[in-house]
């Protein structure tokens, strides 16, 4: 039923479509969908990717840019020659499939262990940090005037949103408290520059191949801020699988990231990217809570829900690593 | 769980404490969770697969997880108590003496160059680890460090 009303779409942008097949559900929450299809075209198919709210679900979590947003930020990644997939069209009204759009599938790995371990990527894991940072930049880069409506974060407006949503579970975690504090006391205050900040620049948002990455997705959480903000997220010891001494995603240095981003064009300050990977710390501890919330309060009662509760103590040892390291 | 635990303190007119008036009969939850956790593993999981795989691997991780709590939180709770009321000087709950480190951090009454903090938040955080990931690299690697 799916795959004829995504050919009623997709015969709307596509006058040489003949037919959908192979449409797959590759995640779907209560809000957000994600399904996987072909395009059949005369001479061969077109892999594609619907990214959607069904019907019925229009409103966005506060943090969350739009579905319309993601759309219009892959679209100028991708026409400024980043890594990111040509989106194909955006959902109206009338095609009857909730919001949302449809962009081209980019084949390539985004599973952390895959990359980390498997021989085929064993050429590109040396390269990824740099070009990272060169994508980094590149998105960091992309004008101002043409960006959608986005939020605006500071260091500072961060650090009382952390605060809050930690207060807000009433549990007590001495080690969260500490790195508030911390944040406190080393907000480096507004940023120089202001830019489009992706906002979730790690592991299972990239797409990977034997080549090196293919693509930057999940553009959910892109706000206006510091850029330096992206480079700190990347280096959180959870994004690095176990490979505790490669900040960059557990496959490269820091060293190199800031090359690929100085080779983009622009200026890194290692004092703000240290701020973000505290704060990115703390702010996945915090999540993790608020799963473990989730799971508590009943809209999604799954094990995996619950044991991610669990895992909040990973941060509070990652954040003592970064701000009390024993000798 | 020790088997301590279980052994009901009539003693001196003292009021037992609610653990200490139930007397359950063996096996120890303990020892029923991991029969269970120990079934899944090596009876189930070789012949599920796909999806039911993941989420029976992740229902082993919870059992196994409540076995290493149930094992080891006697004596850690004790010795991060012992450790609270050192470094507050009050008495409470274990929940009531974390709540007022939590303060007294965020108020900065207390941080990392007050004697004992550290130390106290690395016990703490290690003896959580030991629970939640005793995989986790950064615990093994601080583990490494020989204390």
């Amino acid at each position: 039923m799916i795959e004829q009303e995504l050919f009623r779409c997709v015969a709307s942008f596509d006058a040489a479509a003949t037919g959908v097949t192979s449409a797959a559900k590759l995640s779907g929450g209560a809000s957000q969908e994600t399904w996987s299809f072909d395009i059949v075209h005369p001479n061969g198919y077109v892999g594609a990717i619907l990214r959607r709210s069904p019907k019925g679900y229009g409103a966005a979590p506060t943090r969350a840019a739009g579905l319309d947003a993601e759309a219009r930020l892959m679209q100028l990644a991708h026409e400024a020659g980043l890594p990111s997939p040509k989106v194909m069209h955006v959902l109206k009204p009338e095609d009857d499939l909730g919001a949302g759009f449809i962009m081209a599938r980019i084949e390539g790995e985004t599973i952390a262990r895959k990359i980390l371990r498997d021989e085929q990527f064993a050429r590109a894991r040396p390269m990824l940090a740099r070009q990272l940072g060169k994508v980094a930049a590149g998105i960091h880069g992309l004008p101002r005037a043409e960006l959608p409506v986005l939020r605006e974060m500071s260091s500072t407006k961060e650090i009382a949103e952390m605060g809050r949503e930690y207060r807000s579970f009433d549990w007590p975690r001495p080690v969260f408290e500490l790195a508030l504090r911390w944040l406190a006391d080393h907000d480096p205050g507004p940023s120089q520059e202001v830019t489009l900040v992706h906002g979730d620049f790690r592991h299972g948002n990239l797409i990977i191949g034997p080549d090196g990455v293919r693509a930057v997705l999940d553009w959910e959480l892109a706000h206006l801020g510091d850029p330096m903000e992206d480079l700190g997220w990347i280096c959180v010891n959870s994004w690095r699988f176990g490979e505790i001494d490669k900040p960059v995603g557990g496959f490269g240095s820091r060293e190199q990231l800031f090359a690929g981003y100085e080779e983009g064009g622009r200026k890194v300050d290692p004092a703000r990217v240290k701020f973000w990977e505290v704060m990115g710390t703390l702010r996945w501890g915090v999540m993790c809570c608020g799963m473990m919330q989730r799971f508590r309060m009943g809209p999604d009662h799954s094990m995996e829900r619950a044991m991610i509760g669990r895992r909040a103590s990973e941060t509070e040892i990652d954040l003592l690593r970064l701000l009390a390291p024993r000798a | 769980m020790t088997p301590e635990k279980w052994e009901p303190d009539f003693g001196q007119g003292s009021c037992p404490k609610e653990r200490e008036i139930e007397m359950q009969d063996e096996p120890t939850p303990m020892e029923l969770t991991k029969a269970v956790a120990d079934f899944l593993r090596n009876d189930i999981a070789p012949v599920i697969s796909g999806h039911n795989a993941f989420k029976l691997r992740v229902a082993i991780n919870m059992l196994d997880l409540v076995v290493r709590q149930s094992t080891l939180e006697q004596g850690s709770d004790a010795a991060e108590y012992a450790r609270l009321q050192q470094l507050l000087g009050i008495d409470g709950t274990l929940i009531d003496l974390n709540r007022a480190l939590a303060d007294k951090i965020a108020k900065g009454e207390v941080d990392l160059a007050t004697p004992g903090l550290s130390e106290h938040l690395w016990q703490t955080t290690l003896a959580k680890l030991a629970v939640d990931q005793p995989n986790y690299a950064s615990y093994k690697r601080e583990l490494g460090r020989g204390d």
